[in-house]
C-alpha cells in the first residue's frame, strides 16, 4: 500500500543550508535510497547524493538518517511509521560539498599513510605457508566496504575537528590490526599505531561497531587486541629494560 | 578511425564475451584489459610532448552545449525521458525479442530523440544529477538504438540474444559481427563484418557445438 511520507532533507553547501521538507510516495519494500531517487526524479532534480550499487556493498550512500549513520540503501522504509518524518542529513564528521555529499578525503589521506602489506620472504620452495587459525584472525576486517560510517560515528573526530591530525579513526585502526595479525606481514606496526595513528585516543565506546553495515566487530576483534599488542611492547617492564640496556632493538 | 589518446577497457571496448554477456562477465574483462589499457595509456602519455591544443571556439561551443539544459525554459524533465526509454527497451528489446516489437522500439526511440533535444534542468552545477542525466541521455539513446538495430539485424538466437521468430543459432551468423557506426548527420548505420580467423592453435581447443 503506497503512502506519502514526510522527508526532511538537508540541502545546502559549504557556506550553509537547512532542512527542506518534501512529501514523497513510498511503495512496499522500498528503502530510503529509493525515496531519495524518487525525490530527485520528481521534485528536486539537483539533489546531490552519492550512491551506486543499491545493494549495501559499495559503501557510497552513507548518510545520517534520523540522526544515525546508515547506508540509505539498507534502511528499509518499513522501519518507520507512515506518520513518522524521516530526516536525512549528510555525514556530520566530514565537510559538506553539496546537499548529502561530503568531502571524505580525510580517509584517503589516512589510508595513504599506512605502509602497505609487506610480506616476509617466501620459503625455498616458493610458498608462503600459513596456519588457518592465523589467517582467520584478519578475515573479518577484509569485509570492510569503506563506507566510513564508523569514521563518522566516532566521537574522537565527530566532535573534535582538532583530533583529525592525530587520529586515524576506527576504519584505519582495524586496517592496522588486520596487517598486524596477518601471518605473512613482516612489518611491526605497533609503535606507529600508537604514535602516528592515535590508537590511544580510542576509549572503546564501540559506536563504530554499532554502525558497521558489514557487522564487523571493530572494537572487540580489532582495536582492543591491537591495544593489547601495543601495550605488550611499549609498557612491558622487561622489554623496556631490554631497550635501555641495548638487548632489544629501539623501535 | 581511431581517436588518438582515447583508451578504453571492458565492455565499452567491445567483444571479449560476445553473445554471452551475462552478469559478472565485466569483472574479468576489465581486470585484464584494464591493465593493458592502462599500460598502453602510460606509454602513450610518455611519448607525447606538451598539451593538447584546442581552440577557444571549440571549448566555448562545448561549454554552451553542456549548459544548454539550464538555459531552456519549460522543457522536459530528463528523469521522465529516461523512464520512458527504460520502459521502451524493457518491453520491446528485452529477453525474448521479436521483429515487430523491435521495430516499434525504433519508432519510439526516434520520438524520444526529439524529446531529448528539449530537456530543461534547474539548480546548481555541483553534483547535479538531473543535469548529468540530461548530458547522458543523448548517448543512452544512441546506445539503445544500436542495440535495437543490431538485435533486429541478427536473425538467429545466440547466447543472451533470443529471438522468438528465429529460435536457433545459425553457423553463418556465428561467424558474423554486426558493426554499428554513426553517419556524419548522426544517424546509426549497420554493417556485417566477418569474424577474424581464429588462430589454428586456439581453434583446436575450441569447438562450436552444432546448432
Amino acid at each position: 500500500m503506497s503512502y506519502g511520507a514526510t522527508f526532511r532533507v538537508w540541502r545546502g553547501d559549504a557556506a550553509g543550508g537547512d532542512l527542506q521538507t518534501f512529501t514523497v510516495e513510498v511503495n512496499e519494500g522500498e528503502v530510503v535510497l529509493d525515496i531519495i531517487h524518487r525525490l530527485q526524479a520528481t521534485q528536486a532534480g539537483d539533489l546531490a547524493v552519492r550512491w551506486n550499487c543499491k545493494a549495501g556493498k559499495c559503501g557510497s550512500c552513507s548518510a545520517e538518517i534520523n540522526g544515525r549513520p546508515r547506508l540509505m540503501c539498507l534502511t528499509r522504509m518499513s522501519t518507520f511509521g507512515e506518520d513518522e518524518a524521516v530526516t536525512v542529513t549528510p555525514l556530520r564528521t566530514f565537510p559538506v560539498i553539496r546537499d548529502l555529499v561530503t568531502d571524505v578525503s580525510y580517509n584517503y589521506e589516512k589510508a595513504a599513510q599506512i605502509p602497505a602489506f609487506t610480506p616476509r620472504p617466501r620459503e625455498k620452495d616458493g610458498s608462503h605457508r600459513m596456519q588457518q587459525v592465523d589467517v582467520e584472525r584478519s578475515q573479518e576486517f577484509r569485509k570492510c566496504i569503506e563506507c566510513f560510517l564508523c569514521q563518522d560515528a566516532c566521537h574522537v573526530i565527530r566532535d573534535h575537528e582538532e583530533n583529525k591530525k592525530a587520529f586515524a579513526g576506527p576504519r584505519f585502526l582495524i586496517r592496522l590490526a588486520e596487517l598486524d595479525m596477518h601471518p605473512l606481514d613482516a612489518r611491526d606496526r605497533r609503535e606507529a599505531a600508537q604514535k602516528e595513528f592515535g590508537l590511544g585516543y580510542c576509549n572503546i565506546t564501540k559506536c563504530c561497531s554499532e554502525v558497521c553495515p558489514e557487522g564487523i566487530h571493530l572494537t572487540d576483534n580489532g582495536i582492543i587486541p591491537l591495544k593489547e599488542r601495543v601495550v605488550d611492547r611499549r609498557y612491558d617492564p622487561l622489554t623496556w629494560l631490554g631497550s635501555k640496556i641495548g638487548r632489544r632493538p629501539r623501535q | 578511425d581511431a581517436v588518438p589518446g582515447l583508451f578504453a577497457a571492458g565492455e565499452v571496448a567491445g567483444g571479449m564475451h560476445g553473445s554471452n554477456r551475462l552478469g559478472g562477465n565485466s569483472l574479468s574483462d576489465l581486470l585484464v584489459f584494464g591493465r593493458r589499457a592502462g599500460a598502453a595509456a602510460t606509454e602513450h602519455a610518455g611519448r607525447r610532448a606538451g598539451r593538447v591544443e584546442l581552440s577557444d571556439d571549440v571549448l566555448a561551443d562545448a561549454a554552451r552545449a553542456a549548459l544548454a539544459p539550464f538555459e531552456r525554459e519549460g522543457g522536459e524533465n530528463p528523469y521522465a525521458v529516461q523512464h520512458d526509454l527504460q520502459q521502451t527497451m524493457h518491453d520491446l528489446v528485452g529477453i525474448i525479442r521479436t521483429a515487430p516489437e523491435m521495430q516499434q522500439a525504433l519508432d519510439r526511440i526516434a520520438a524520444l530523440k526529439e524529446r531529448v533535444a528539449n530537456l530543461s534542468v534547474e539548480g546548481h552545477r555541483q553534483y547535479n544529477p538531473g543535469w548529468h542525466l540530461a548530458l547522458d541521455l543523448p548517448h543512452m539513446l544512441t546506445v539503445s538504438e544500436c542495440i535495437a538495430r543490431a538485435a533486429l539485424e541478427r536473425q538467429e538466437s545466440r547466447g543472451g540474444h533470443t529471438r522468438d521468430d528465429f529460435p536457433t543459432a545459425e553457423a553463418e551468423w556465428g561467424m558474423t559481427n554486426v558493426i554499428c557506426s554513426r553517419t556524419p548527420d548522426g544517424a546509426v548505420t549497420l554493417t556485417r563484418q566477418p569474424l577474424p580467423q581464429m588462430p589454428p592453435e586456439l581453434a583446436e581447443i575450441f569447438e562450436e557445438a552444432p546448432a
